[in-house]
């Protein structure tokens, strides 16, 4: 009850005239940034970080607030309507959305990303004030081992996005994790595939891959079919969820809430890896419409996903405000801006600032519902800038992507890598090789390998360390119970087949 | 037609610089006189180096209202591709790039072909000394007691610290080597900074942990991580811990921050930049900014400086040689 009260003088201080207007400058700001590949929320508030000489720190972190989740919604749209990206969070709401855009069903799309993105983040506020603590308990809890056991965990859940040709899927997998080795290897410093190019020894930024193989490929495939046959008319179809698209949605949007929040307070946990696993249970899962859909545009493929990635943003708030622990780079940054104020996040900071901290997560309440109010008339809206003529709108996806990604770094050789990613993206649609995998791989890779080489250095080289821990044992276990399943029925059907 | 691919590049830079400006608003100040001093961030937003130059802009602007300053962010490898930009300003006289340890530390690993002999050392501005800590779980209550351990079974002290080759690293090296343990034994676990160390600490997975100690003490105060030593040459005002040297590890290492120029300035120019850094040492923002950061001050310009640069430079490369980081 004590948290509530001070939630409501929290609501007291967010909702100020000028704290209202910071949390709208906030949310537009972020859906903005959100939408412009490349440019995510980090660079947005790193930018950002020099108004915190000027504007107070209540004010402050309710716009950093507002950018934070704003970036999150956002990444979806040009996600669902061009296929493109900006964010490797928004890159599996690619799969299924641009192909419920292609069949005219793209309002409905960005309704359920929008809608499933504020049930999500308000379920995920509300854990932060009540669970705060027991989360924290377990995200710290995670060791080397338990991370490595993870990423073996979405390897194998990640497989179902590559049923299709197992083969091509895994050849896109490699591709990204050769990608992922370029740059200085973290435990050791030494150089890895860096070609001499003092440039790449911080390796190649997820961002700019994503942008590459995703936005620049599809505008060059476009560009590379329009003369050969004339576009199809896509239709824009009806505007909201229709009674049977509720249906489908609202327990994705659950599940993907469950998945995302404890993801977000991982360190190291990240945005992406609750999306895949969103993406595989939900296929799984499937019934009836759903399981046909799959591959061609299920609702529930968009829904899941775009919960889960608002999940881990508040999920991130949590190790970060109790404990002054960062678990994303964005979260590093508002580290950053609290300490520039003299402020260090802690158990001593909610007793300390307790009309910052609540007055901020008043904010982000109200910054879910502004951002809903926003996005969901705007659905329709955005839906009609598929009606612009292609070479106009792939022109522009080029010149956006390209700013974006200059942005990141201002250096000019991340826009070479981009156009030569952007080309071998071409290549992989023109023959057949998934996109999704190749990012996995590019995530997934370092991750698993850095975490294995921690938990084997830290027990000095003792490979029964990896199942000791309960939480490895168990995630490992279901990874094999994963791959072995399908195989297991298959020779259980066999069987039967031979008794009869 | 070959003229597309420049014009779309400038056209492209444009509307990046412009985004990019307006993005910083109060920030930064677009003005490009001949007179604007320019400030190298060899990081990304948000980082140390970062930090220091943003609050060296504003204490600049306080020190020297008429003065036009910009900060502008050249990220990547340990700041060595901002130090190849530099070099690349031979002569300028209006350019400070922020640099530290960790630079001397990237050059040696990078195998970078610019150093820092291509510079002209202009000031040291602000140290944070190292802090040794173990789990609140831990056996180990004093240096003697983790320095036994240690010895008995170096690859047994798992020791959780931020990117190879960087300060903690580089401290970890120097601990070994005072302890009468081989540099190349010990069990360096890498961390990209932020919290992946300090969880690994928190969650008790780690024997010790090193960090620079504004970002750990409020942790060493909560009773979270307990603390084992600093390396600073004495006992220091923000954490309630003994120094190394105390306990019978003779090490001293801090994270410095400074500036260099590019070569080849005039000696004219050389001191005006000494004069303004001065000033703005001197100012009221940058004492603020000092203590509010938990920053040591520890201002040296001149050839003491260069000597202090040149001295460090030979400690590293050989701790980094001994620990055998370099490729």
């Amino acid at each position: 009850m004590d948290s509530l009260t001070l939630l409501l003088d929290g609501f007291a201080t967010a909702l100020t005239p000028v704290n209202i207007a910071y949390a709208l400058v906030g949310v537009t700001l972020g859906t903005l940034v959100g939408v412009l590949p490349g440019i995510g929320p980090a660079m947005t508030l790193a930018l950002l970080l020099p108004i915190t000489f000027n504007v107070p720190p209540a004010s402050a972190f309710i716009m950093f607030a507002g950018i934070y989740y704003g970036g999150m919604y956002g990444g979806s749209t040009t996600s669902i309507l061009l296929n493109t990206p900006g964010e490797s969070a928004s890159m599996i709401t690619a799969l299924e959305g641009n192909k419920m855009a292609r069949r005219g069903r793209a309002a409905q799309a960005l309704a359920t990303a929008a809608i499933g993105s504020f049930v999500a983040g308000t379920i995920a506020t509300a854990l932060l004030v009540a669970a705060a603590p027991l989360v924290v308990r377990f995200a710290i809890s995670f060791g080397p081992e338990d991370y490595f056991a993870l990423a073996v965990l979405a390897f194998t859940a990640v497989s179902s996005v590559l049923s299709r040709s197992v083969v091509r899927g895994l050849a896109a997998l490699g591709l990204g994790l050769v990608i992922g080795l370029i740059g200085i290897d973290q435990q050791t410093g030494q150089a890895r595939l860096t070609l001499g190019i003092p440039q790449l020894l911080d390796g190649i930024d997820v961002v700019i891959v994503a942008v590459g193989l995703f936005a620049v490929g599809e505008v060059l495939y476009v560009a590379s079919r329009l003369r050969h046959s004339a576009p199809d008319v896509i239709p824009v179809g009806r505007a909201f969820l229709g009674r049977q698209d509720w249906a489908r949605s609202w327990r994705p949007w659950l599940r993907g809430t469950a998945l995302g929040f404890p993801f977000g307070a991982l360190p190291g946990g990240g945005a992406e890896i609750p999306t895949f696993l969103s993406y595989a249970i939900e296929k799984r899962l499937a019934r009836g419409p759903g399981k046909e859909e799959f591959g061609k545009g299920a609702i529930e493929g968009v829904a899941g996903p775009e919960a889960a990635n608002n999940a881990s943003a508040a999920g991130t708030l949590v190790p970060l405000l109790t404990l002054g622990l960062p678990t994303s780079a964005t979260a590093a940054i508002m580290l950053a801006a609290f300490q520039q104020y003299g402020l260090q996040p802690g158990p001593q900071l909610f007793d300390h600032n307790p009309a910052l901290v609540w007055g901020m997560i008043a904010s982000l309440f109200l910054g879910n519902a502004m951002l809903l109010v926003l996005n969901l008339p705007l659905a329709p809206a955005w839906a009609k800038v598929l009606h612009i003529p292609r070479p106009y709108l792939y022109a522009g996806i080029i010149t956006f992507a390209a700013l974006g990604v200059y942005a990141l770094n201002a250096s000019w050789i991340d826009l070479i890598i981009l156009y030569v990613l952007g080309l071998l993206g071409y290549a992989m649609r023109r023959f057949g090789l998934p996109i999704a995998p190749a990012v996995i791989g590019l995530i997934l890779g370092p991750m698993a390998e850095i975490q294995l080489r921690r938990a084997l250095a830290i027990g000095a080289g003792d490979p029964t360390t990896l199942i000791r821990s309960p939480i490895a044992a168990t995630l490992l276990a279901l990874s094999l119970l994963i791959l072995l399943l399908p195989a297991a029925r298959h020779l259980l059907r066999l069987r039967r087949g031979r008794a009869t | 037609m070959r003229t597309r691919p420049g014009r779309l590049a400038a056209l492209v830079m444009a509307a990046a610089a412009a985004v990019l400006t307006t993005a910083c608003g109060a920030g930064t100040d677009a003005g490009s006189g001949s007179t604007a001093l320019r400030i190298m961030a060899p990081a990304a937003p948000g980082g140390g180096w970062d930090q220091t130059s943003r609050t060296a802009e504003q204490a600049i602007k306080a020190a020297d209202p008429a003065r036009k300053v910009e900060v502008f962010n050249v990220p990547g490898a340990g700041g060595t591709i901002g130090l190849a930009q530099l070099a690349g300003e031979k002569g300028n006289g209006n350019l400070l790039m922020t640099m530290g340890l960790v630079m001397v530390g990237a050059i040696e690993q990078n195998k970078s072909q610019v150093t820092l002999a291509q510079t002209t050392p202009i000031a040291k501005l602000t140290e944070d000394y190292e802090i040794v800590v173990v789990p609140a779980q831990s056996p180990y209550k004093s240096v003697a007691d983790l320095v036994a351990a240690w010895k008995a079974d170096p690859a047994k002290i798992a020791i959780a610290g931020g990117s190879a080759g960087g300060t903690d690293h580089i401290a970890a090296g120097l601990m070994a080597k005072a302890a009468g343990i081989d540099p190349k034994r010990i069990n360096y676990i890498a961390h990209s900074g932020g919290g992946e160390a300090l969880n690994a600490l928190l969650g008790n997975k780690v024997a010790m942990g090193i960090s620079g100690i504004s970002e750990m003490s409020e942790h060493v105060k909560s009773g979270k991580v307990r603390a084992i030593g600093v390396t600073a040459p004495e006992r220091v005002d923000a954490v309630d811990a003994p120094t190394l040297r105390e306990g019978g590890l003779d090490v001293v290492v801090a994270n410095w921050r400074g500036f260099v120029a590019p070569e080849g300035i005039s000696e004219a120019d050389r001191k005006a930049l000494t004069d303004l850094v001065t000033k703005m040492h001197a100012s009221r923002p940058w004492q603020d900014a000092i203590k509010k950061n938990g920053w040591v001050d520890s201002f040296q310009t001149g050839p003491a400086f260069a000597d202090y640069l040149a001295a460090e430079q030979a400690r590293v490369k050989a701790i980094i040689a001994e620990m055998g980081l370099v490729s």
